[in-house]
């Protein structure tokens, strides 16, 4: 038996359980979430009859739904928006050897390796309706009167600052940690070439730091919004979507409408909006590895 | 001890395109120190490593030892191989590594110690066998990855330019070490490199790979002094064998035998020059010149004089040179191949 | 990732600009945490006392609040869980990830690539795309309110990620490594077993830690699949089981996460570098 023939079989065993695996429990799923978003399949139902776009007709005249897709769009873009402003800042102050960057470090990085439950459920206490530790702040600053303090979690407007605050304090690590592998990344001879070229250290940092980490905050960003538009942990523990479904996000809305309300169908439809944006993110990052390899 | 044979070896990497080897018909002698010589991309390793069993032949067979072994896995041809980066592997001690033959092949524990004594013995390692890879320079690697190869007594030695890691200096002596360590085990060693030193010093017998065809299989001398085309002319040789137009034939002469008039007894041609440029190397110079008679004018060609020539030869210069004929070799123009040598009508 | 030796020396706007920076951020990022702490030692009075400074212990610490949560409710048992399931886990992603990886690193050739495209495409199909279909295939395999559901549902995620991780690293091991076993008597499966996977060994560790910790951190599919509070994992446990009725036993509560958090993040904190890599190859450069 040859070495190269032989070697294909011995690649294609190894490789197979893995496959099958993976075809099983994420392609067979994949596409019953397609076939229950076009079907009429309750929990305990049996058979399928087609039924055609009408599940997606009747999500997208539910005003419930509607404001699902925008306030999903809102919770990622506000939260990308400050995580990646914020991870900017942060990374450049770690980027240099330091006594204590190790503890600092595990600081930083404690929301995001820290199981998110419970990370949000430390938050429902802090932003708590009467035991809230901020708003006795606010009260001791002379800033709000201790009835008057904001219900963080109970009035429409705050409790979307709030989800959006607190999945921004949890995805901030870890863009920050991506940032900053691309920093050390950037070979040090190149912000030394502008320095000698006269370039002070801000404007190094901006025209040519920044512009040559392009790409891999262009991969923090893709991956953050990923965890963000998919994630619905942070919503259903603050706020289960209230008050009255103002913080209600997709996924969050799916879970309600499927999982708990029993209709599978219509919560299918739900995820399977999740699906263009997840395409277009893959399309984006496949583009990006590839310049990635070609460059 | 066995003999290594090929039988048509052909290796086609992408179909469609020329084979990375082609058509190799090549036999060891017993014992012989065989060295594939040729420029980088030319087949020397794909060629090894079909012998190796690393890789399938496309066509063609192979023979260790009168065995057809073209299908047999790498493990039981009795071959050890030496890699360019040694492969040594990197967790275990060096005793461990020149154990690990033994281990995959079933030898039994007792006689391990003895073997790896013997072995380390024979190349002076044996201060390093409680040492990790990492923790060793070039050329104690490259001893520790000859010792894994003898361990277990293997019929055929494949060597995959084993010196390329070390620096010029001691390249020299692991080269003179490498003859030596063979004259002890006179086991037959197919030995690959890009390096026409190595290839001159150490081979018995060379063969010259071009664009994964077979040119010449000869002695250094052979292959030097009559090479079969025009690529062995100019592959060996430093600088290259001169190669002159006339008519349907190239005609060849290597460097040092292009002397000043004076220099050169018995029957000679006669070549007047333009000097064009000098090199100065301590042993001798290099004379860049151009041909400056008749229909041979403005061809180039490349002298090397030897130091102990003192007449001055300058720039701009024009000089009166020859070559002994006997000297001259032939070349058909069109297939590159040697021709008879012939009465020369120069001018 | 860290390359500098000795910090290179800045001038003072970066030094004001640098702890500045790190000292907000540490607060902000780290302050839940603290609170928590804070929160699990004091009496129930004084939390709920809105007169009290919060951050001050008014009264004397207490052990109360562990005391119930290790007594009186499922933790221990949640702890239990999230143990066998992680580590079941974790021997199911290894069995799938480790050759699957290798085979993609080296065997499959053209195709390797687009496989392993494939593969890390599958990782950005999120759980909330799949938990309605997928509760119907975990009731099909009767596995509805089972431990058993998420140790046969989360290795979807993890196998992709730990393929992509460990593909990465069998490639950073040079092929006439395998090369030299082979002709010093193994098969490459031997040589796959006995000397790809001891190199490997940092790789494979490192595989382990992050299915570990990505199954304490689950929360979608324990959520949905099971639905007695015996068979839950502290990810769900916690912050859906511990609250009785609509009263939220904050002591216990906060008690919980820290104890549970804190030691996950010790042992990421361990890896993240290459945790890192597996998102930033082809990245960085
Ligand atoms: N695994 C391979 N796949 C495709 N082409 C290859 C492979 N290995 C070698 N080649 C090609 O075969 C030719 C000969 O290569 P090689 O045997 O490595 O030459 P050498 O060792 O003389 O430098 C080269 O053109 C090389 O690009
Ligand atoms: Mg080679």
């Amino acid at each position: 038996m040859g070495v190269k023939r032989g070697a294909g079989r011995l690649g294609a065993a190894m490789f197979a359980p893995a496959l099958l695996y993976i075809v099983a429990l994420v392609g067979v799923p994949l596409v019953l979430a397609f076939l229950y978003s076009v079907g009429d399949v309750k929990v305990g139902s049996v058979g399928y009859r087609f039924v055609g776009l009408d599940n997606f007709i009747s999500v997208l005249q539910s005003p419930t739904f509607r404001g699902a897709l925008l306030h999903s769009f809102l919770f990622t873009v506000g939260a990308q928006l400050i995580v990646i402003i914020c991870a900017n800042i942060l990374a450049l102050a770690l980027v240099d050897r330091f006594r204590g960057r190790g503890l600092v470090r595990f600081f930083i990085l404690l929301p995001w390796v820290a199981p998110i439950s419970l990370g949000a459920i430390g938050w429902k206490w802090i932003l708590d309706s009467i035991y809230s530790v901020i708003n006795w702040a606010l009260v001791q600053l002379h800033l709000v009167k201790q009835f008057e303090a904001p219900m963080w979690l109970g009035e429409p407007t705050l409790a979307m600052l709030s989800v959006i605050m607190v999945h921004a304090w949890r995805m901030l690590p870890f863009s920050t940690v991506i940032l900053l592998a691309g920093l050390t990344a950037i070979p040090k001879d190149i912000p030394e070439a502008a320095a000698v070229d006269g370039a002070g250290f801000w404007r190094t940092h901006f025209q040519i730091t920044i512009p040559m980490m392009t790409p891999i905050i262009n991969v923090a960003v893709l991956f953050g919004v990923i965890f963000t538009f998919t994630d619905m942990t942070v919503v259903y523990i603050l706020t289960r979507g209230g008050p009255y479904n103002t913080t209600q996000v997709l996924p969050s809305l799916a879970f309600f409408t499927g999982i708990l309300g029993g209709d599978l169908a219509e919560g299918a439809a739900i995820s399977v909006f999740l699906v263009p944006i997840l395409v277009v993110i893959a399309w984006l990052m496949l583009r990006l590895a590839h310049r990635a390899e070609v460059v | 001890m066995a003999v290594v044979e090929t039988k048509d070896l052909t290796k086609v990497f992408t179909p469609g395109e020329r084979g990375a080897v082609n058509d190799v018909n090549l036999l060891t002698r017993e014992g012989e120190f065989m060295v594939f010589l040729g420029p980088s991309g030319s087949g020397k390793t794909t060629l090894l490593r079909m012998i190796a069993g690393l890789e399938d032949p496309t066509a063609g067979e192979i023979l260790i030892g009168g065995q057809v072994v073209t299908h047999l896995p790498p493990r039981d041809r009795g071959i050890a191989m030496v890699f360019q980066s040694y492969a040594l592997y990197p967790h275990l001690s060096v005793y461990k590594n020149i154990t690990f033959p033994l281990r995959a092949q079933g030898v039994p524990k007792e006689e391990h110690r003895g073997k790896v004594e013997w072995a380390a013995g024979l190349l002076g390692i044996g201060e390093l066998l409680k040492r990790k890879p990492r923790e060793l320079s070039g050329g104690e690697r490259q001893r520790v990855a000859l010792a894994r190869a003898i361990v277990r007594e293997p019929t055929v030695f494949l060597l995959d330019e084993p010196l390329s890691n070390l620096d010029a200096k001691l390249r020299a002596s692991a080269r003179e070490e490498l003859t030596q360590f063979h004259e002890r085990v006179g086991t037959t060693t197919i030995y690959v490199t890009h390096d026409q030193i190595e290839a001159m010093a150490m081979g018995d017998r060379i063969v010259v790979l071009h664009e994964g065809f077979v040119r010449q299989v000869g002695s250094p001398r052979e292959v030097y002094d009559d090479p079969a085309d025009t690529f062995v002319a100019t592959f060996l040789g430093s600088p290259p064998m001169n190669l002159v137009d006339h008519g349907d034939v190239l005609v060849g002469f290597r460097p040092e035998h292009l002397l000043p008039r004076p220099l050169v007894e018995g029957p000679a041609v006669e070549i007047g020059v333009r000097v064009t440029g000098i090199e100065y190397l301590g042993s001798e110079r290099i004379v860049y010149a151009l041909i400056d008679r008749d229909r041979f004018a403005e061809q180039k060609v490349v002298a090397k004089l030897p130091a102990t020539y003192e007449v001055g030869v300058a720039d701009g210069e024009a000089v009166e040179f020859a070559v002994a004929e006997r000297n001259l070799r032939f070349f058909d123009k069109t297939s590159e191949k040697r021709a008879d040598s012939r009465a020369l009508v120069w001018g | 990732m860290i390359g500098l030796k000795g910090a290179r020396r800045r001038r003072l706007p970066f030094q004001i600009y640098r702890w500045t920076a790190l000292s907000v951020f540490s607060v902000l990022l780290a302050f839940p945490f603290v609170w928590m702490a804070i929160t699990s030692f004091k009496q129930t009075s004084d939390l709920y006392n809105l007169n009290n400074n919060p951050f001050l212990f008014n009264e004397r610490p207490t052990l109360e609040h562990l005391k119930l949560l290790f007594e009186e409710t499922l933790f221990p048992r949640w702890f239990l869980n999230t143990a066998f399931a992680g580590a079941m886990v974790v021997l199911i992603t290894l069995l799938l990830a480790v050759p699957a990886a290798y085979a993609l690193a080296r065997l499959t050739g053209r195709w390797g690539e687009r496989l392993g495209i494939a593969i890390f495409l599958t990782y950005l199909i999120p759980p909330t795309l799949l938990f309605i279909p997928m509760s119907r295939v975990v009731s099909e395999l009767g596995l509805q309110d089972s431990l058993w559901s998420i140790i046969v549902v989360y290795p979807t995620f993890t196998v992709p990620f730990s393929i992509w991780l460990l593909m990465a690293f069998f490639k950073s091991i040079p092929r006439e490594l395998e090369d030299a076993a082979m002709v010093d008597g193994l098969t490459r499966f031997q040589a796959f077993v006995k000397l790809v996977i001891p190199i490997s060994f940092s790789g494979i560790l490192t595989v382990v830690i992050f299915t570990f910790t990505l199954v304490t951190q689950e929360f979608v599919y324990a959520l949905t699949f099971i639905s007695s509070a015996s068979n839950q994992t502290i990810g769900v446990g916690v912050p859906i089981y511990l609250v009785r009725g609509d009263v939220y036993y904050w002591g216990s509560l906060m008690a919980a996460c820290l104890i549970a958090s804190l030691p996950i993040a010790v042992f990421y904190n361990l890896f993240l570098d290459r945790f890192i890599a597996g998102f930033t190859v082809g990245a960085v450069k």
